[in-house]
């Protein structure tokens, strides 16, 4: 029987999933809404996200939560076409959807580092 | 005068006919006549050609399966008074399976991928039928009870998409009988199983569609079954990830 390696796919997409449902609102909400509604001092709210991207810690969080939910996205992507039979040939397929996860993470992790 | 009710029957006797093909019949309706009197009663009173399966009246055997208005379901738990008012009641063989006759599949696919799994206990080593039963409590028994519910009746497989498209997929009803071993105190076979978990056919062919767990008349949970098996074959490729990298693991 040959071993599928679909494992690794999943752990991302899994990842990702758990990291929406547990972070995903408190980020709009801190990033999106609270700058405007709440704190009344947008310049502010910008200094202390800039302040976060800067440390390795923030970057690492900010990494994150942009490419396991981009890996768990593309997943489903990829597994729904499937099930609504708009299947394209395997291979290019995931090189579209894993490989584009892949690609919007590294230019993100090159912005966080930039940044 | 008794009220009828109208029910078409999907008739394939492959001597004769090159295609399945439809049969209206109608029954003498009363509030507790089931898919299975209805059928029973077309049989004994109407055509005795019509061949369908069924067995204990009473969703314990399982093979009364048949699709109801599109809809896998036990024809002796489907009762005619919940279509009322709904135009005739549409019964046909189960899909995803071949039909052998009339309402009758082949499930022969099906119970090959039931025995691929090995779902009986696998000891290390027999202890002597003198030593007694293999004890557990309940709390042991309650891992795997729900998943022990299983009546082998194929209506997960008549609902689940990925069976239909590649029949080589074990399927709902195998995944969650392998579960149903790998998380009983009793048994020392999960090793041997996960090989059939970590396959493509095995658990990574669900996407999760949940159709299966919908129609069970045993309140299985197929598809939540399979997440766990998905959890314990992602364990398994991790603690391997070594000798896949080198190749030397293929199962």
């Amino acid at each position: 029987m040959r071993r599928s390696h679909e494992p690794i796919a999943w752990s991302l997409f899994g990842a990702g999933g758990m990291l929406l449902a547990f972070f995903g609102p408190g980020l709009v909400l801190t990033t999106a809404l609270l700058p405007w509604l709440a704190a009344g001092d947008p310049q502010a709210a910008h200094a202390a996200i800039g302040a976060l991207l800067a440390h390795p810690l923030g970057k690492v969080l900010v990494l994150a939560c942009i490419a396991l939910p981009l890996f768990h996205t593309l997943h489903r992507i990829y597994h729904g076409l499937h099930d609504l039979h708009l299947q394209a040939p395997r291979l290019p397929m995931q090189l579209l959807c894993y490989g584009g996860a892949t690609l919007l993470s590294a230019i993100s992790a090159w912005w966080l580092l930039l940044v | 005068m008794t009220d009828k009710v109208t029910v078409r029957v999907q008739r394939y006797r492959p001597e004769e006919d090159a295609a399945p093909w439809e049969q209206s019949f109608e029954v003498p309706y009363s509030e507790d006549l089931s898919i299975l009197d209805a059928l029973n009663q077309i049989k004994d009173q109407q055509d005795p050609t019509l061949s369908h399966r069924w067995s204990c009246r009473m969703a314990i055997c399982g093979s009364c399966g048949v699709m109801v208005n599109n809809e896998p379901r036990l024809a002796c738990k489907t009762f005619l008074r919940d279509y009322r008012d709904r135009g005739p009641v549409q019964v046909r063989a189960l899909d995803n399976f071949p039909i052998e006759r009339d309402l009758v599949s082949d499930i022969s696919g099906l119970v090959e991928h039931l025995e691929t799994v090995q779902p009986w206990l696998i000891r290390a080593r027999e202890s002597p039928v003198g030593e007694g039963a293999y004890l557990q409590t309940p709390e042991q028994m309650q891992r795997y009870a729900a998943f022990g519910q299983c009546i082998n009746c194929g209506l997960c497989y008549a609902a689940c998409p990925q069976f239909g498209r590649d029949p080589a997929f074990l399927g709902p009803g195998a995944l969650a009988l392998a579960q149903r071993y790998n998380l009983d105190s009793r048994d020392e076979g999960a090793a041997q199983r996960m090989q059939w978990l970590n396959a493509d056919v095995g658990v990574w062919s669900c996407t999760f569609v949940g159709y299966c767990s919908e129609v069970c008349p045993k309140d299985v949970d197929p598809a939540a079954a399979i997440n766990r098996g998905k959890v314990a074959s992602d364990l398994n490729y991790a603690v391997n990830l070594f000798n896949i990298l080198r190749g030397k693991d293929n199962a």
